[in-house]
């Protein structure tokens, strides 16, 4: 923007508005926050001050764990809006019932004496349990409150989600109580630490995991390799020229609605596995989370939300310690005078180029040779209290890039607004 | 411009949501909109007159005229109506799991007092204090306009009551919370009035102000520790106890090697965990609540480092959730003391009976640890109603305000569940000696909540 303004025949002229020389910080201050932070925690690294590889092995592991919650959970919100353009902020409730239900029945097995003695077996019957309580609460929802707004506008089924997420929460404390609710340990052999590929992580981790993965292939080939699969890919093509093929339009919506929430259901499993706490509010913040991860892949496209969850998750575990942490090591005054000189003429070189990224780069540079100079750092206190604050302004950096997701939106021709 | 709407749609449906929950909330919170002045000079009056007269009013004839109303005035209830209190609890929300157990105490302490003088109580509905001043100036100028109620039984949170307290107070109420612990509330317990200390504001919650000192002094004299670490979770009740153990600790001589936080809500405490690990600190402090405690307590044992920390929680933590978790073993506990064994109500109830009655109500052990002090706080005003309630000849009682204020200044040796109370001059009711509790078995929660290690009594 900012090169377009120059006016050729005098290149000293640059004309800022003030929008412009804002947007003009934020870049060289975002570039400026991510060298150093990185640059920091490496530093620190070989200084000996900062995390073990075991720790940041560690920190990734349980970052993969919750990120494969979050994107089974993304998945219901990407396939709904695919579907019907609106976004369904129902579906943190949709698992949290799944938890809940599947708590009872985990609870009953443990008092059984199944859940310690045939452990598999029990988890099954718990999956099943929360798949199906998590489906039917879904397709519940989507038959008494979305179906009659079917023709309304978008804006509408959107607030009526967001009513419905109340009614469900509140309902749910009225029906079971307000106390947080903890599944059984899982045996033994899934607590203990085994070692695997170089990574010391439990059991439970493992089977976390791989059980995401499981139901996201499976989804994943169920969408694209099905009769039904292809005619969702249809409907959330064109309702209209889907209906007028012969596909049945409502029954394809309830169908997504239930896959949707059976992937919730999975998920709601697992969390009882890794995390074993759930209460009614237990919905309300990884139903945000995994919106943001369906946004961040690119809303409406499955394996842009398995991956944005996953991304999401490892951010948020990773996110503070790579940043924020790397921030109190101090750039040697040597360095920041190398900087400095360089910053300058990397400026120059990038405005007689016009190629407004190197100036920012050089920018970047100069700050940080003023921070070097200068001898300032930042010791953030509360380091991971701020891991939503690094995975939002993540986002918020992928959307200024890629607007539509890193993976892209697939949405039919029909317009989404 | 279809790729333009396309690409601004999720922030339209993001700018959606911030909209319809700002509106929500206004909703809830706007109950009255016309501002009520809350200066308080009105109703400050000198309440150390008459604390006798109390108790003697009960045993005369029925008058046939009504007596004249006091300072701050008189409610009058007609034959055959109920007597008006409200109960003001945070019961939706994240913090529902304190305030619902308080609410339920109350409700169940109405069922076991039964009436007074012929007359029912009615707790009314709806009232609740949404843990946030906001949802405390609200509901308390609900409360405040309605002259018929006579006394309160809340909030769950200090925030709430800074924000009710002087509402109530301005309105001749009383307003008695089981689970306020900041010291602003009432008094430093050295004779000097918090700044948020109004009239008529009465509780049976423990002061909090010496809980990070006793902890402190547990750590570093008893367990012989020198390098702490504290978790808070950005709660103004959890970061002021954490904060408060750390100046003790450190003027003790100790060193807090790494002082940090959790969002309500986290889940992976991996990260958190880790960096405080990486500080190797011998003793981890984290009076913070459930479920981000009961994480916490899981997760800490796959993090390398923390094999021999020592692990210290606070009253938050002390329930029956937390404590069933075989991960909260070895655990140590700071706050009130919780072994109520036999203690009984002077309804008769003791915590057995208590527990079994909230059990066959609601079908769950109480989420938070402070039932019993909401049980106690209701049994303390309707026992005080029922002292200064005059019947008068046509069957309509005769309650006057600051006689009820008179009653409560006027506590002494009154039997709790949770001990016996005893009212200071600036309303502290409860016991306010600290205690840590060691607990070893997860299957034996009693046990646990009785295993005193320590000791901490604020005037010696």
């Amino acid at each position: 923007m900012l090169m377009t303004t120059v006016t050729q025949h005098s290149a000293r002229t640059f004309r800022f508005s003030w929008t412009d020389s804002f947007l003009w910080a934020i870049r060289v201050f975002s570039v400026f926050v991510i060298v150093w932070g990185f640059v920091g925690t490496i530093a620190l690294g070989f200084e000996g001050n900062g995390l073990t590889l075991a720790a940041w092995q560690q920190l990734f592991v349980a970052g993969i764990a919750q990120g494969s919650m979050y994107g089974l959970i993304a998945l219901g919100y990407s396939m709904v809006y695919g579907v019907l353009g609106f976004i369904n902020f129902a579906h943190g409730e949709v698992f949290m019932v799944g938890a809940i239900v599947g708590f009872f029945a985990a609870d009953a097995l443990f008092d059984a004496g199944v859940w310690e003695s045939n452990f598999i077996i029990a988890i099954l019957i718990v999956l099943v349990v929360s798949i199906f309580t998590s489906t039917f609460t879904a397709v519940l929802i989507e038959k008494i409150a979305y179906r009659p707004l079917r023709n309304a506008p978008r804006l509408i089924p959107l607030i009526t989600s967001i009513g419905i997420s109340f009614f469900i929460q509140n309902a749910v404390q009225l029906l079971v109580g307000p106390a947080v609710k903890t599944y059984p340990q899982p045996p033994d052999w899934l607590r203990d630490q085994i070692h695997f590929l170089g990574f010391a992580v439990t059991g439970t981790t493992i089977l976390v995991v791989v059980m995401a993965l499981l139901s996201m292939a499976g989804l994943w080939l169920f969408v694209e390799r099905t009769p039904t699969g292809r005619a969702m890919r249809a409907v959330a093509e064109d309702k209209e020229i889907a209906a007028l093929m012969g596909i049945n339009v409502d029954r394809v919506i309830i169908t997504t609605f239930a896959v949707g929430g059976a992937m919730a259901g999975v998920a709601a499993i697992l969390w009882g596995m890794m995390f074993r706490g759930v209460s009614f509010i237990t919905g309300f913040l990884p139903g945000i989370k995994a919106f943001t991860a369906a946004v961040l892949g690119g809303i409406g496209n499955i394996v842009g939300a398995m991956l944005g969850g996953l991304l999401l998750g490892v951010i948020e575990a990773l996110g503070p310690n790579v940043i924020l942490r790397g921030w109190s090591w101090q750039i040697p005054v040597a360095l920041g005078l190398i900087l400095l000189v360089v910053g300058i003429g990397v400026v120059l070189v990038g405005r007689a180029m016009k190629r407004k990224g190197i100036v920012v780069l050089g920018a970047a540079s100069i700050v940080m040779g003023l921070a070097g100079v200068t001898g300032f750092t930042v010791e953030v206190p509360g380091l991971s209290q701020l891991k939503d604050v690094v995975s939002f302004t993540a986002l918020v950096l992928v959307l200024i890039f890629k607007p539509a997701g890193l993976f892209g939106e697939q949405l039919g021709k029909e317009d989404r607004a | 411009m279809n790729a333009t709407l396309k690409q601004w749609l999720p922030w339209i449906a993001v700018g959606a949501v911030a909209i319809i929950v700002i509106v929500i909330i206004a909703v809830n919170s706007g109950g009255d909109d016309t501002a009520i002045d809350t200066t308080t000079t009105s109703a400050a009056v000198d309440d150390t007159t008459t604390t006798e007269a109390a108790e003697d009013t009960t045993t005369t004839e029925a008058p046939d005229e009504k007596p004249e109303p006091g300072p701050i005035g008189a409610v009058e209830v007609a034959a055959g109506e109920k007597i008006q209190i409200r109960s003001l609890q945070a019961i939706s929300g994240d913090v529902a799991f304190l305030g619902v157990p308080n609410q339920r105490g109350v409700e169940l302490a109405i069922a076991d007092y039964g009436q007074i003088k012929g007359h029912d109580v009615d707790l009314g509905t709806g009232l609740d204090d949404l843990c946030s001043a906001e949802g405390g100036q609200a509901a308390g100028q609900t409360i405040a306009s309605d002259d018929k109620v006579i006394g309160t039984i809340g909030t769950s949170c200090s925030g709430a009551a800074t924000a009710a307290s002087p509402l109530i107070s301005a309105a001749g109420g009383v307003l008695i919370s089981p689970s306020n612990t900041s010291p602003a509330l009432t008094s430093d317990l050295q004779g000097t009035a918090g700044d948020s200390y109004h009239v008529g504001y009465y509780r049976t919650a423990h002061n909090d102000l010496f809980q990070g000192a006793a902890v402190a002094d547990f750590v570093f004299n008893q367990l012989g520790l020198t390098k702490a670490a504290a978790i808070h979770d950005g709660d103004p009740y959890t970061q002021g106890l954490a904060g408060a153990f750390q100046a003790a600790f450190e003027e003790l001589g100790g060193e807090v090697v790494a002082f940090t936080a959790v969002n309500k809500g986290d889940t992976d405490m991996t990260g958190v965990l880790t960096e405080v690990a990486q500080a190797s600190p011998e003793v981890l402090y984290y009076p913070i609540f459930m479920p981000e405690g009961g994480f916490i307590a899981q997760q800490a044992k796959d993090v390398a480092g923390f094999e021999n920390v020592t692990m210290i929680a606070a009253d938050g933590l002390l329930t029956d959730n937390f404590m069933e978790l075989p991960e909260s073993e070895g655990t140590y506990f700071s706050g009130p003391n919780l072994d109520y064994g036999s203690n009984a109500s002077e309804t008769g109830t003791n915590a057995d009976t208590f527990l079994a009655n909230y059990e066959a109500a609601y079908g769950e052990a109480p989420s938070a640890a402070f039932w019993a002090h909401s049980y106690d706080a209701t049994v303390l005003l309707l026992s005080a109603i029922d002292s200064v309630a005059v019947e008068l000849s046509d069957g309509s009682l005769f309650i006057d305000r600051q006689a009820v204020r008179d009653a409560l200044n006027a506590t002494s040796g009154f039997a709790g569940i949770i001990g016996t109370l005893s009212c200071d001059e600036f309303g502290d009711c409860g016991a306010q000696r600290i205690s840590v509790v060691l607990h070893e078995d997860s299957s034996d929660i009693a046990t646990g909540k009785g295993n005193i290690v320590f000791e901490f009594s604020p005037n010696g």
